[in-house]
């Protein structure tokens, strides 16, 4: 394990009168034994130090209300939807296409003269004459239609549930598609019963992009430091934020991969010399492969928090070894620090010692606990979605994961280096050098090690396990999806979107984080929640807190 | 009305017994309709003197929703009604779905009702049931009688056993019955007597014993039933015996499939393995 771990120091003994473990015990009474012995595992108490292995990656209970989404939907919405000027086809019902019609707020600008096709949702329609007779020659036509009315650049096609039923070739048709109209045509077999959660869609799309993107378009690049983001999806503007910051530090970014992003950045993004991984959760597959077959060293970062981007960018400039860009980055974190503290001060005095619990993603969980810190907000409880062991015990346990039968479905490339371009980015000699100096690459440490002493980390939290941490915890703000949000607020807790960010972004980077502190202090400081008097408590008047005094008057 | 599906095994001779047998009957003076459900679209073919008619699902990709029944369904030997469901080129797309879609397709356009006049009604369905489109037939109430073809052949009673436990389960819910299982000879030794007492520990019947005749061959070939081709043909009174035992028949039963074991020590008994 390297060294850059920065273990978080105490213990959390007790929330309002109930310890981790009473509240865990808590949650899981009563469960039926099967679910009890799956959540057991799924419901641990932290170790920074060693953290335990946790249940994660496996297959929802039914019943439990998960927040997981599908295969297809990792694929296709999270992963390969936002790259704006590819023309994305859903092959199934019109449902699945309109239900994907990107409306995770990934923000894109468009070149003059250009499509965005973001704001389109194309889809066969399949009909249950094409189920009974094959989808093929529909797909085909769709694909010919498209390109007829848009001519875009390039053109995915994303196969849903029944098309993996009745075995149409999407990938024959998408072949064939691309030696007829001469531009790119490629399809995934993303169909959503594939894996446990949206995690197998990402797998898959990684894969797609690796062999049907990624090289395809050799031009040099000679910009000084080039880098690749991965892992970034441009929720609200991030990706621009992180852009705009990078470039005052000279850093130049070929490719975002895939929020705010152009098909013509992607297939160039080889030439990089450096990959930097936001979320490890949906795209280490592709940092890992980028590094074997063209030499592009990667390692971990985070722009959520200040302390956290400011360590990022230190990280990156030090990767280069150039005094002159490593000045740089301490100028822009000095002036972007010299706007941002007072701020965070100002905020942190308001809410230091409040609560949060996040259970989000396959990173954000563990990311935002970096922006709560900054204004003095403790993360007493968190949890991923999706994520496997990994991205919470640190990549250290990765040889230890047990592959089962629903990860072996997914298909695992096998990638060798480029003889012509595979390029070491950087010489052995100076890699070690760095790594004896407690720079680690390909890493990441995990949430575990960034969490107190016996915080409550919960894998796929069911709404039952939720509504227990909110009475009993009572957590001042909880990080969360759009699939619980409206629970959470009936419960009188304010909850803040961390898939799409309600309306707000971008809290990424300095600037990203000013946003964050005000949008929370925003949502604690409303008293809108203290009245919130449920429809079904009899007596109105006596649940609801005195109203100011001004108030009473004008009534 | 009654509602018969004839399974077994690919290749025993489902369509070919289902055509002869529905001779049979409608030379009886009976009203049967036969309703193919084999993507090949060939059980009807001897009743209607070659494959004639266009599928339920062909018209209804060409027709759109605007389809008659009259489209779909054709008269034959006798006045049989034939329709065939159609379906896929092999390798592409659903079709135990496109069974579904016919026969859903059939009822929405009247086949079934009682102005029909229908006596009979005779599913002849692809194969094992190997999945929920090709049990469709089975599944609410479209078939009640079953009628398992066979032989002495193992593979044949494998086949056999197996549709009865789709049967099982669909009898728990539903109203589907066995009715016996029909021995298509292949001339294997001690046949009749294995598939008697394979009925047997079924629960149910052999309820006709059809011996191996080259006449099947030949009446194929003229793209007819042995009745028609030839109905003095001794095979032809085969057919019919059938036909009179299926129409008399009253033993409809829940199979008590076999274990596999039990299964096995019966061809060992009847001297298969010898």
């Amino acid at each position: 394990m390297s060294t850059e771990a920065t273990i978080p120091t105490g213990t959390i003994e007790e929330v309002e009168g109930v310890t981790p473990d009473a509240l865990r015990e808590q949650m899981l009474k009563g469960l039926p034994s099967k679910t009890l012995r799956k959540r057991a595992k799924q419901i641990v108490s932290n170790d920074p130090e060693t953290p335990p292995e946790i249940g994660a990656n496996s297959r929802t209970i039914p019943g439990i209300i998960t927040q997981r989404g599908c295969t297809y939907a990792g694929c296709r919405g999270v992963v390969i939807g936002p790259i704006h000027d590819i023309l994305h086809i859903t092959h199934g019902p019109v449902g699945c296409g309109y239900y994907s019609w990107m409306t995770r707020r990934n923000l894109a600008r468009v070149p003059e003269g250009q499509t965005n096709y973001m704001q389109y949702c194309m889809t066969t329609d399949m009909q249950e004459d094409h189920i009974v007779f094959g989808g093929e020659k529909r797909l085909a036509e769709a694909i010919r239609e498209a390109y007829r009315l848009f001519k875009p650049k390039a053109i995915s096609v994303y196969a849903t549930c029944p098309v993996g039923l009745i075995g149409d070739d999407i990938h024959t048709v998408c072949r064939l598609a691309k030696e007829e109209l001469g531009i790119n045509v490629f399809g995934f077999s993303c169909e959503g019963y594939k894996g446990v959660s949206q995690s197998a869609g990402h797998h898959i799309a990684n894969n797609g992009v690796f062999k049907h993107m990624i090289g395809l378009d050799d031009t040099p690049n000679d910009a000084k430091y080039k880098i690749n983001i991965l892992g970034e999806y441009n929720i609200g503007g991030d990706a621009w934020a992180i852009d705009e910051l990078l470039k005052k530090c000279g850093i130049s970014i070929l490719a975002t991969l895939s929020g705010g992003v152009s098909y013509d950045e992607i297939i160039n993004c080889h030439q990089a010399d450096l990959n930097v991984v936001m979320c490890h959760r949906s795209i280490n597959y592709m940092a890992e492969m980028m590094e074997t077959k063209f030499g592009i060293p990667w390692f971990k970062v985070n722009f959520i928090g200040a302390d956290s981007t400011a360590k990022s960018l230190r990280k990156i400039a030090k990767y280069f070894d150039d005094k002159e860009l490593i000045d740089r980055v301490e100028e822009v974190i000095a002036a972007e620090l010299a706007v941002l503290r007072p701020i965070q001060a100002e905020i942190k005095a308001k809410h230091q010692g409040k609560k949060a619990a996040i259970f989000v993603g396959g990173s954000r969980a563990h990311h935002y606990q970096d922006l709560f810190g900054d204004i003095g907000i403790e993360t007493v409880s968190a949890g991923y979605e999706f994520a496997h062991r990994d991205d919470y015990e640190g990549r250290d346990v990765l040889p230890n994961i047990k592959v089962d039968a629903d990860s072996r479905n997914i298909e695992e490339l096998d990638v060798e280096p480029d003889e012509a371009r595979f390029r070491p980015r950087i010489s052995p000699e100076a890699k070690q050098k760095l790594i004896d100096a407690g720079f680690a690459f390909s890493d990441y440490l995990g949430m575990m090690r960034e969490m107190k002493k016996r915080a409550l980390v919960i894998d796929d939290i069911s709404h039952h396990e939720l509504e227990h941490l909110i009475k009993t915890w009572k957590p001042d703000i909880i990080g969360s999806g759009i699939k619980d949000k409206f629970i959470i607020e009936k419960m009188g807790v304010p909850c803040k979107q961390l898939h799409s960010y309600d309306y707000g972004g971008p809290y990424a980077s300095f600037a990203g984080a000013i946003n964050f502190y005000k949008e929370i202090d925003r949502m604690l400081s409303t008293k809108v929640w203290s009245y919130v008097v449920p429809p079904w408590v009899k007596d109105r008047k006596a649940a609801a807190p005195e109203a100011p005094a001004e108030e009473q008057k004008a009534a | 009305m009654r509602k018969i599906a004839i399974y077994g095994k690919g290749g025993i001779g489902k369509s070919t017994t289902t055509q002869n047998t529905v001779a049979g009957l409608v030379e009886m003076g009976r009203k049967v309709m036969v309703v193919g459900c084999d993507p090949k679209a060939d059980s009807t073919r001897l009743l209607l003197g070659g494959l004639a008619q266009r599928s339920v699902l062909d018209t209804l990709r060409e027709e759109g929703e605007d389809v008659d029944l009259e489209d779909i369904r054709s008269q034959g030997f006798c006045n049989a009604l034939c329709v065939e469901s159609g379906g896929p080129e092999p390798g592409v797309g659903c079709a135990g779905r496109g069974i579904i879609t016919s026969i859903n397709m059939l009822e929405q356009l009247g086949a079934y009702e009682d102005k029909v006049g229908l006596d009979y009604v005779f599913y002849d369905v692809l194969g094992d049931v190997v999945c929920g489109g090709f049990a469709m037939p089975i599944r609410e109430g479209k078939a009640e009688e079953i009628y398992i073809v066979c032989s002495g052949e193992m593979m044949a009673m494998y086949a056999a056993n197996n549709i009865c436990k789709g049967i099982v389960k669909f009898a728990q819910t539903g109203v589907v019955r066995l009715g016996g299982l029909i021995c298509n000879s292949r001339n294997v030794d001690r046949e009749r007597d294995l598939i008697e007492a394979f009925a047997e520990k079924l629960g149910t019947q052999m309820i006709h014993f059809v011996p191996r005749d080259n006449d099947v061959q030949r009446a194929e070939i003229n793209r007819k039933t042995v009745i028609e081709w030839n109905a003095e043909a001794p095979q032809a009174d085969e057919y019919r015996a059938l036909a009179k035992a299926i129409e008399n028949n009253k033993k409809l039963v829940i199979p008590k499939p076999l274990p596999i074991e039990a299964l096995e020590a019966l061809l060992m008994e009847y001297g298969l393995f010898n």
